[in-house]
């Protein structure tokens, strides 16, 4: 059992979501993430979801998805080359003093934004894959996390190839 | 200018609907006083879950799309059992449904519930309607969805606002349905069945496993011709029976748990196994790995998703199974001869056990099931309840022609049969339909007697009664000792119950006046009910216990 991404363009219609989603949950297992925006297409929207199954659940899945009569194309990118972000805001413990001035720097090393500053907190604003973010996390647990938001993940394939309906 | 339930009656006549089932409520009230003035038949049950199941009966009987309408909140929920049947069976149902104002939805308001959410899981789809003007498009679409490739349940739920709403344009309904997310697979892929038509001419131990499929798609004629063009054997599911005349040479029987000793020795030994609109349910393949174990598996069907799901599959054909079969024939030029495989079947078909005769007194199932078949021959349709009837009826009935038989396969729905059977009446007035009853699922919408009799809906109503819930007093009996918690069910006058609602019957617990009391049933014009006092330990034999490979059958006693 792996992480799979799943990328999935629907129509915007009322229920598509819980449609979806219901799916994956029938079969009892979880989504790790799910996101979804609006995209290219008007009237049309694509969720990117993470679930942890076999391949072989995966593929029914699929079919399954590809049944729902609002899904337009489903795509599993996970064994294709692929680029993928998600967005975390964080809100640190940054006590005046050496703290913050750490807090600061990890920030910096990671390439993330100080978005606010508090009198005892920061709130740090960091874009990456999973791994990034992660160790970011992990690095922060010693300073006092007081509260996390992901994004979750969006991914699309590298160079020409798209997600995109057939032509 | 028209209002939304105007919209609504005239989308169903332009569907060429002739008959809707339905019960009345709050949120309804608006379609049914167009109802009131309206040319549509609509038929009055009582229970929404009969309507839905006789929407669904109808559905199967005539091969059209059936429809029931219920109010918001219990209508709606009440249908429930009735659209996962069909979803499971692949039948296709439009269920419509009122709801609450749309300034009320979301409100926890009288009578309200979240219908669309409820049914997610079980329907093909559905439609929350918040613009009269849609409502013509929507109905187009709901039939279409509901009717073509994998056929389903479709559902509408309908405001009440958007029911009285004046529309003064409605939107225009093209002829053609177009839906991006929507275009099944209909012809086979040409390679593929190349492949297909070189693996069976390649064969020697070739077996056909015929399903629902074939009877949905309308492929009995192709499957016949294909059959007896390379002398394949045929064994059906439960949902195939009637795709191949019961007394056709080729015809192995029923497959799985119930099913012939021929048709399961058949699929454990055979090499290529060609799987047409059927879906490897477990009550088929027994446990999987024992499953046509040295078989290379062709599978035909119209759903992608059904391919490789619990088999997996040498050669998959995504297609409508009569326009596939109808392929491949037009490539299989040669005929075959009888092979020692067909002898061999053969031998095994003249070996099988056979079902109790009259002279021992007894008043058994198999008799009067196997009775009833010679007397109504084509002219029956035979609906069936769930459980031990359902079993000794699909064992014992000679069905000749597709469309013949109704049952709930999926889902196993105990309550069916008898609205179903209405249904099916109301679509097939020229058939006899007889429903194939235990004492425990008829009372389950044994209250449908009230809608016979004010239709005069010929229905004949057959209960096998044995007392007991059978089906599962069998198991207590094979696998818990025979030890029957809760099983037994007090004797009940259901001659005295048919009487008080207005429907002649007969008692029978005597084999002797088994073929009086049929004749008397199906030569009387109106709805009839039989109660038929049967053995009351009688099993459904051979039987395959529950994960045991389907060679390893317990047979039974041989009488
Ligand atoms: C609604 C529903 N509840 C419970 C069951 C489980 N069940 C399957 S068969 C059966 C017994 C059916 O008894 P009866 O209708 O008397 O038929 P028999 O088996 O005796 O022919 C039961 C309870 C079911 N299939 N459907």
């Amino acid at each position: 059992m792996k992480p799979h991404t799943i990328s999935i363009l629907v129509e915007n219609r009322p229920g598509v979501l819980s449609r979806v989603a219901g799916l994956f949950t029938r079969r009892g297992f979880n989504i790790e993430s799910l996101a979804v925006g609006t995209c290219e297409e008007p009237g049309m929207s694509r969720i990117t979801a993470v679930v942890i199954a076999d391949d072989e659940i995966i593929e029914q899945v699929k079919k399954q998805l590809n049944k729902l009569i609002n899904v337009i194309k489903v795509s599993d990118i996970t064994y294709i080359d692929h680029v993928a972000r998600e967005i975390a805001l964080i809100k640190v413990s940054a006590e005046p003093g050496t703290s913050r001035a750490e807090v600061m720097q990890l920030a910096d090393n990671f390439r993330a934004r100080i978005i606010d500053v508090g009198t005892r907190t920061v709130v740090l604003e960091v874009t990456g894959d999973t791994v990034k973010i992660d160790a970011l996390e992990k690095l922060l647990h010693q300073y006092g996390i007081k509260e996390l938001v992901r994004t979750g993940k969006i991914a699309m394939p590298r160079g020409s190839k798209t997600v995109s309906p057939r032509k | 200018m028209k209002t939304g339930a105007k919209i609504l009656i005239e989308s169903l006549l332009h569907e060429g609907v002739d008959a809707i089932f339905g019960y009345p409520g709050g949120t309804v009230l608006p379609i049914y006083d167009e109802l009131y003035d309206s040319s549509l038949r609509h038929i009055l049950v009582r229970h929404e879950q009969a309507a839905v199941h006789a929407a669904d009966g109808y559905a199967r009987a005539s091969g059209r799309v059936g429809v029931c309408l219920a109010t918001s909140g219990p209508g709606a929920c009440n249908l429930v059992t009735g659209i996962a049947t069909a979803y499971m069976d692949s039948v296709p149902v439009v269920a419509i449904t009122g709801q609450v104002p749309t300034t009320l939805l979301g409100n926890d308001a009288f009578q309200e519930s979240d219908i669309t959410g409820i049914t997610l899981p079980i329907t093909k789809h559905s439609y929350l309607v918040n613009n009269a003007g849609e409502l013509g498009k929507i109905v187009h679409e709901a039939f279409y969805i509901a009717g073509t490739g994998r056929m389903g349940p479709v559902l509408i739920d309908i405001p009440k606002d958007v029911q009285t709403d004046v529309v003064a344009d409605p939107e225009t309904v093209p002829e053609k349905v177009s839906i991006r997310g929507y275009q099944p697979t209909v012809r086979g892929h040409p390679k593929q069945i190349e492949k297909a038509v070189s693996m069976i001419s390649g064969a020697s131990r070739p077996v056909i496993y015929a399903g629902g499929g074939v009877i949905a798609s309308g492929g009995d004629a192709e499957l016949m011709r294909f059959a007896e063009t390379m002398m394949i054997p045929v064994t059906t599911t439960l949902m195939g029976l009637g795709a191949i005349p019961a007394h056709h040479p080729l015809n192995l029987g029923m497959l799985g748990m119930h099913g012939t000793q021929s048709a399961n020795y058949a699929v454990t030994e055979c090499d290529l196994l060609i799987a047409v609109g059927a879906r490897f349910d477990d009550r088929v393949t027994g446990k999987l790995e024992s499953f046509a174990p040295n078989a290379q598996v062709i599978h035909i069907d119209i759903d992608p998703a059904e391919i490789g799901k619990n088999k997996a599959v040498d050669l998959p054909i995504v297609g409508d199974v009569r326009q596939v079969l109808k392929e491949i024939n037009l490539k299989l030029t040669e005929k075959r001869v009888q092979s020692p495989w067909n002898d061999r079947l053969a031998e095994w078909k003249s070996q099988s056990i056979q079902p109790p005769a009259v002279d021992t007194g007894l008043l058994t199932p198999q008799y009067i099931v196997r009775t009833l078949s010679d007397l109504l021959t084509d002219s029956g349709i035979i609906v069936t309840e769930v459980g031990q009837n359902q079993m000794w009826a699909a064992q014992h009935y000679s069905f000749t022609r597709p469309r013949q038989w109704i049952t709930s396969g999926g889902l196993g729905t105990m309550g069916y049969g008898f609205p179903a059977a209405i249904g099916a009446s109301i679509a097939c007035p020229d058939k006899t339909v007889v429903d194939i009853a235990g004492d425990g699922s008829f009372q389950m919408n044994i209250q449908e007697l009230a809608t016979v009799v004010q239709y005069n809906i010929p229905v004949k109503i057959m209960i096998l009664n044995n007392q007991y819930l059978g089906m599962v007093r069998q198991w207590q009996e094979l696998f818990y000792d025979r030890r029957y918690s809760y099983t037994e069910l007090p004797s009940v006058d259901f001659v005295g119950i048919a009487k008080a609602y207005g429907v002649p019957g007969i008692c029978v617990t005597d084999p002797a006046d088994v073929k009086d009391a049929l004749r008397q049933s199906l030569t009387c014009d109106g709805p009839f009910l039989l109660d038929f006092r049967i053995e009351r330990e009688e099993n459904v034999m051979p039987m395959v216990p529950a994960g045991a490979a389907i060679n390893e059958m317990i047979l039974g006693d041989k009488r």
